[in-house]
């Protein structure tokens, strides 16, 4: 396997605020990465400079080979890395097919883009939405339209930050099965969840993040069974946990 | 549950209200006054002005307070060219839009450098620049300005009324050819591109969208149209000075009450804005600062009702799109 995305040493500071406190991490093409941690530890803020939305303030970000740590998001989203925003940033003015229209033209190959929209709706199950204005969608539909989004770009890496929370048990499992087939057509995945028991049904590899630092990291199991990430997860439910 | 909107049968109702208005406005020189065919003309030419500032504020977010420079511009570069280079008039005009269009580039990376507030109060510096530049060309009038030399005039037509004529079909080119082309952008792949930036800049760029790019681009060809129809007013009017050519009121103040109280981001509001603004005047003009204060005060009534302006309090009362842009998806 080869090395998708890779951060090396990378730091982010607001004033004298860390965010994000050198990270290394490499996430190998069609791994399923889980991305676990406190609210506030900095996983979204991760996601926002792995997708270009902030600049670091210190460490390089590589794709495959090349440097993209000056790229800007637009570019990184052309390269093959799709994500989805923690809160939902639909573009409310147009119908859910136009989202994934918009996302499929600019983000990933014009020429086919009806053609990866209407599979983006049946996979996700939008489908029944897709005339609806995406002003019109609930916040669940609106957590869907952002994985949709995404994916309507053809990304090689999709990026998906919280979208099982507030979903009813069935939901959530119809979701577990809706991104497994995602990682199974050989896309690598790398997942921020509180919902810790939809995330590992699915992930190879989880890492904790605390404090803008990766405190641990490996086989899903093993990471949670540390005390450690016991001690961080202290107040969740043990069999969540489990 | 389906999902099939019940305007998309409607299409029919709509292109034939659209035909109806076209044709009537066509047909206007045979049926209006004098009075009434200028008051059109300078309708349609605001109308060109509003759908401009519309895609630029209502659709890229690049909230500018100084396309006036664009206007007085073209206002100046159409009289320079008229009176000084020899080409007729119908062909100076889009030259001059076309030379305010290049120097949009280098103006548009400076005022790019800007943004949100500092880019609006940028552009409006930027105006108030070209209105001291203007009125330093001694050959245009300095500071009191200059009137169009009757023998240019005249080479546009002899008669007053066939210049009234082509005057009021440029006008009409101008104020349709906005809309349809603002129409026929917002059905192309930019409309999703420029609704998209619209709605939320960071998720357009993580779709792929170079949005500083997009933003640009629309910067200059705004530019560049506004300055046609700034050519066109003065042409017109036949006279133009630094003041009435960079006026932020004339040209800024009232484009922009007219696209907000009509409602912002859509191609009707632009239209909806234009009518209202006209049909006040046409019985307010003379209340003097009342005048003024009234425009103000129904723009905040309507903001307060709806910040998506009229248009958007018309839809919602059912009221079908005229113009539409949806890509529906076909099951």
């Amino acid at each position: 396997m080869t090395q998708i995305v890779t951060l090396k040493g990378v730091s982010k500071s607001f004033g004298a605020l860390t965010v994000t406190d050198a990270v290394d991490l490499a996430v190998e093409s069609g791994e399923a990465l889980g991305i676990i941690g406190p609210n506030g530890a900095g996983k979204s803020t991760l996601f926002n400079l792995i997708g270009g939305a902030l600049q670091p303030s210190e460490g390089r970000i590589y794709w495959q080979d090349h440097d993209i740590t000056d790229l800007p998001a637009a570019q990184r989203c052309r390269l093959g890395i799709g994500r989805s925003f923690q809160i939902p940033h639909p573009f409310v003015g147009m119908t859910v097919y136009e989202n994934l229209l918009t996302a499929a033209i600019f983000g990933g190959d014009a020429q086919s883009a009806p053609q990866t929209c209407r599979r983006v709706l049946e996979l996700t199950g939008l489908r029944p939405k897709a005339n609806l204005q995406a002003g019109s969608l609930g916040l669940l539909e609106r957590k869907r339209l952002e994985m949709a989004r995404a994916l309507a770009t053809s990304p090689k890496v999709l990026l998906l930050d919280e979208i099982a929370g507030g979903l009813t048990e069935a939901e959530c499992h119809a979701l577990v099965a809706t991104i497994r087939d995602i990682h199974a057509s050989g896309m690598a995945v790398i997942w921020i969840e509180h919902v810790v028991h939809a995330l590992l049904a699915v992930v190879e590899r989880l890492v904790v993040i605390d404090r803008g630092a990766l405190v641990a990291q490996g086989d899903p199991k093993a990471v949670m069974a540390d005390p450690m990430v016991q001690q961080l997860y202290l107040g969740i439910d043990a069999d969540d946990a489990a | 549950m389906t999902t099939a909107p019940l305007t998309r049968r409607k299409a029919p109702v709509s292109l034939i209200a659209i035909f109806v208005t076209i044709v009537f406005l066509a047909a206007a020189p045979f049926w209006a006054s004098r009075g009434t065919l200028n008051m059109l003309m300078e309708a349609l030419a605001f109308l060109a002005l509003a759908q401009m500032w519309n895609l630029l504020a209502g659709y890229t977010g690049l909230i500018s307070v100084g396309q006036q420079a664009w206007v007085g511009l073209g206002g100046y570069l159409f009289f320079a060219l008229a009176m000084f280079s020899g080409l007729p008039l119908l062909i100076a005009l889009p030259v001059a839009a076309l030379l305010s269009g290049l120097i949009a580039f280098p103006i548009g990376w400076i005022a790019f450098r800007l943004q949100g507030a500092y880019f609006a109060i940028g552009t409006w510096v930027i105006a108030e620049v070209f209105r001291l530049i203007a009125a330093q060309f001694s050959a245009l009038g300095g500071g009191s300005g200059i009137s169009l030399p009757i023998d240019v005039v005249k080479s546009l037509a002899t008669s007053r009324g066939a210049r009234d004529m082509v005057m009021y079909y440029i006008a009409f080119g101008l104020g349709i050819g906005s809309v349809v082309i603002v129409w026929l952008m917002l059905r192309s792949k930019w409309g999703l591109a420029f609704t998209a930036i619209r709605d939320s800049e960071p998720a357009s760029e993580s779709i792929g969208i170079r949005i500083r790019r997009v933003k640009f681009m629309v910067y200059v060809a705004t530019a560049a149209s506004t300055a046609l129809t700034g050519g066109f007013i003065f042409l017109q009017k036949l006279r133009i000075t630094p003041d009435a050519a960079f006026s932020v009121n004339e040209w800024s103040a009232f484009i922009i009450f007219i696209v907000v109280i009509g409602g912002i981001g859509s191609i009707e509001g632009p239209i909806l804005g234009v009518i209202l603004f006209f049909t006040l005047r046409s019985f307010a003009a003379d209340w003097g600062s009342w005048y003024l204060i009234t425009l103000g005060a129904l723009a905040i009534g309507v903001m307060l009702v709806d910040r998506q302006g009229m248009w958007s309090i018309l839809k919602s009362r059912g009221v079908p799109v005229l113009f539409k842009t949806t890509r529906w998806f076909e099951p």
